[in-house]
C-alpha cells in the first residue's frame, strides 16, 4: 500500500538531528514496549509481515506523530484487537474482562533467551531455479499492490541491474496479507540514483526485491 | 480510570498513589497493557525482563566494534565474512533476531557505504542492539537514499568528490553490517584496542572510524 511509512525521496521532514550520547531508552514504558513487542511476537498468533503491515496501516496521522515504539504499541494492540486476544475496555482498564484465547507459545526465561538467539530466518528451499542471474538488467516493476508489500515507491518502474542472488526467502506480499509464506527468489538490485532521482545525483542505491518485483530488460 | 484498579490490585498505600500522579500518560498505558497481557497469560513476566536484560547489557554495538576490529586483523576471517557474514559473526557468539541474514559491505577510498531502510527500521541487532531514534525517524528514512552527501554532512562527514557512495535500503530480512575502513597508524594493535575505534555510526556508514590520535589523548 502507498502509505506513510514508504518514505524514500521524501523532502519534507528536515534534517537529521543525531543525539548526543543518546540513551537506549529514553522512558522506562519504551523498555517495556520493546519486551511486550518482542515478546507477543513470540506467542505464534502473527508473523513479521504481518507485524510490519499492522504498523504500516495505521491512520496516516497517528503514524507520523507516533515514535516507533508508539508505532509499535499501536500495531500490537491492533494485532491482539483482530485476534480477539484483547478488548478495548481492557486495554482501557488494564483489567481482564473476557477470558484468554489459546496462544501457540509462551516461552519461559530460558525459551526467550534460546528465540532471541535463534531469530527466526526467513530462508527457504529453493523449488525453482533462480529467474535472473548477478548482471542481468531488470526493471523493478510499475505496481501499485493495495496490500502489503517491500517494494518502495521510489524504485518502481526504474532500471537496475542484479547485484547479488541472496536464495529463496518468505514473500512478504504473501505472507504480510495471510497467504502464507510463498517463497521467492530474493535479489539485491543496484540502481543509479541518476535513475531515481535525477542528473545531480551520483550515488547508487542498492534494494533487496523479491523475482516478482522484477522483469527483464 | 486507572484509579478504579488500584483498590483490585491492593495498590492503595501512598507512595504508590504518589508515583502513580507522577506518570505520564504513555507510562500508565503501558503499564496497564503490561499487566493485563501477564494476567491473560501470554507472556511470562520473567521472559520480559530477559528481553529488556538482553539489549541493555549483552546485544549493542560494542558487538559489532568486535567482529570489525577481528575484521581488520585476521585476513582469514575477512575472507569467511564475505563468503558467509551469518556463519563468521556466529563464531564471535553473536547471532539471532533481526540479523539472521547477514552481509558486510566494505568501505575503500573509492566506496563508502550507508545503510538506511526506507520502509521501517531493519537493523542488524546482533552486532549492533537497537537502534538510535534518528535511524528509525522520518528525515533519515527519506533522504538518506535520495541525497546522502548531504545526510552525511549532519553527521559531521565529508567524504572526498572521488569517492561513490552506495546506499543500502534494508526493508526486509537482509541485514547489512558496514565495515568503515581501518585507520592509519594503528599497525599493530590489539583486536581490543581497534574495537575501541570503532563506532556504532561508523557500521552504519553514518561516521568514520575515530582517529586513533584522538584515542589516546
Amino acid at each position: 500500500m502507498n502509505g506513510p511509512h514508504d518514505m524514500g525521496g521524501m523532502q519534507c521532514y528536515g534534517p537529521v538531528n543525531p543525539e548526543i550520547d543518546e540513551p537506549l531508552f529514553h522512558a522506562d514504558w519504551e523498555r517495556a514496549a520493546l519486551a511486550l513487542t518482542v515478546g507477543m511476537g513470540f506467542a505464534g498468533m502473527w508473523n513479521i509481515d504481518l507485524s510490519r503491515s499492522a504498523r504500516e496501516t495505521l491512520p496516516p496521522v497517528r503514524y507520523l506523530s507516533s515514535s516507533y515504539y508508539q508505532i509499535w504499541l499501536a500495531a500490537l494492540e491492533k494485532l491482539m484487537l483482530e485476534r480477539g486476544m484483547v478488548t478495548t475496555g481492557e486495554l482501557e482498564s488494564g483489567v481482564m474482562q473476557v477470558p484468554p484465547v489459546a496462544v501457540k507459545r509462551v516461552p519461559d526465561a530460558a525459551q526467550m533467551q534460546a528465540a532471541l538467539m535463534a531469530g527466526g530466518p526467513s530462508e527457504r528451499v529453493a523449488g525453482s531455479p533462480a529467474r535472473f542471474d548477478k548482471g542481468d538488467k531488470v526493471q523493478a516493476k510499475n505496481i501499485h499492490p493495495q496490500g502489503h508489500t517491500r517494494l518502495p515507491r521510489y524504485v518502481r518502474g526504474k532500471p537496475g541491474v542484479i547485484e547479488q542472488v541472496n536464495g529463496v526467502h518468505v514473500y512478504p506480499d504473501s505472507n504480510g496479507n495471510g497467504g502464507g509464506e510463498d517463497p521467492q527468489w530474493l535479489y539485491t538490485v543496484r540502481f543509479e540514483a541518476r535513475d531515481l532521482f535525477g542528473e545531480t545525483a551520483d550515488h547508487v542505491v542498492l534494494v533487496d526485491c523479491w523475482e516478482p518485483y522484477l522483469e527483464a530488460r | 480510570m486507572a484509579h478504579d484498579n488500584h483498590d483490585d490490585h491492593g495498590h492503595e498505600h501512598g507512595h504508590d498513589h504518589g508515583e502513580m500522579s507522577h506518570l505520564d500518560a504513555m507510562e500508565v498505558r503501558v503499564r496497564a497493557l503490561q499487566s493485563l497481557l501477564v494476567e491473560k497469560g501470554y507472556v511470562d513476566p520473567k521472559a520480559l525482563d530477559l528481553i529488556v536484560e538482553t539489549y541493555e547489557t549483552r546485544i549493542g554495538p560494542r558487538n559489532g566494534a568486535q567482529v570489525v576490529a577481528r575484521a581488520w586483523s585476521d585476513e582469514a576471517f575477512m575472507a569467511r565474512l564475505r563468503e558467509d557474514a551469518t556463519a563468521a559473526i556466529g563464531e564471535l557468539g553473536f547471532s539471532g533476531r533481526q540479523g539472521e541474514h547477514m552481509h558486510i559491505v566494505e568501505n575503500s577510498p573509492d566506496t563508502h557505504n550507508m545503510v538506511v531502510c526506507t520502509l521501517c527500521s531493519c537493523y542488524p541487532w546482533p552486532v549492533l542492539g537497537l537502534p538510535p531514534v534518528w535511524y528509525k525517524s522520518a528525515p533519515y528514512r527519506s533522504r538518506a537514499v535520495s541525497e546522502p552527501r548531504a545526510v552525511l554532512g549532519e553527521f559531521g562527514v565529508e567524504l572526498p568528490s572521488t569517492t561513490r557512495i552506495r546506499v543500502w535500503d534494508s526493508t526486509a530480512e537482509l541485514r547489512y553490517l558496514v565495515i568503515p575502513m581501518r585507520p592509519a597508524g594503528t599497525e599493530g594493535w590489539s583486536e581490543e584496542k581497534l574495537a575501541r575505534l570503532v563506532t556504532r555510526d561508523s557500521m552504519i556508514g553514518t561516521g568514520l572510524a575515530l582517529d586513533p590520535a584522538g584515542l589516546d589523548a
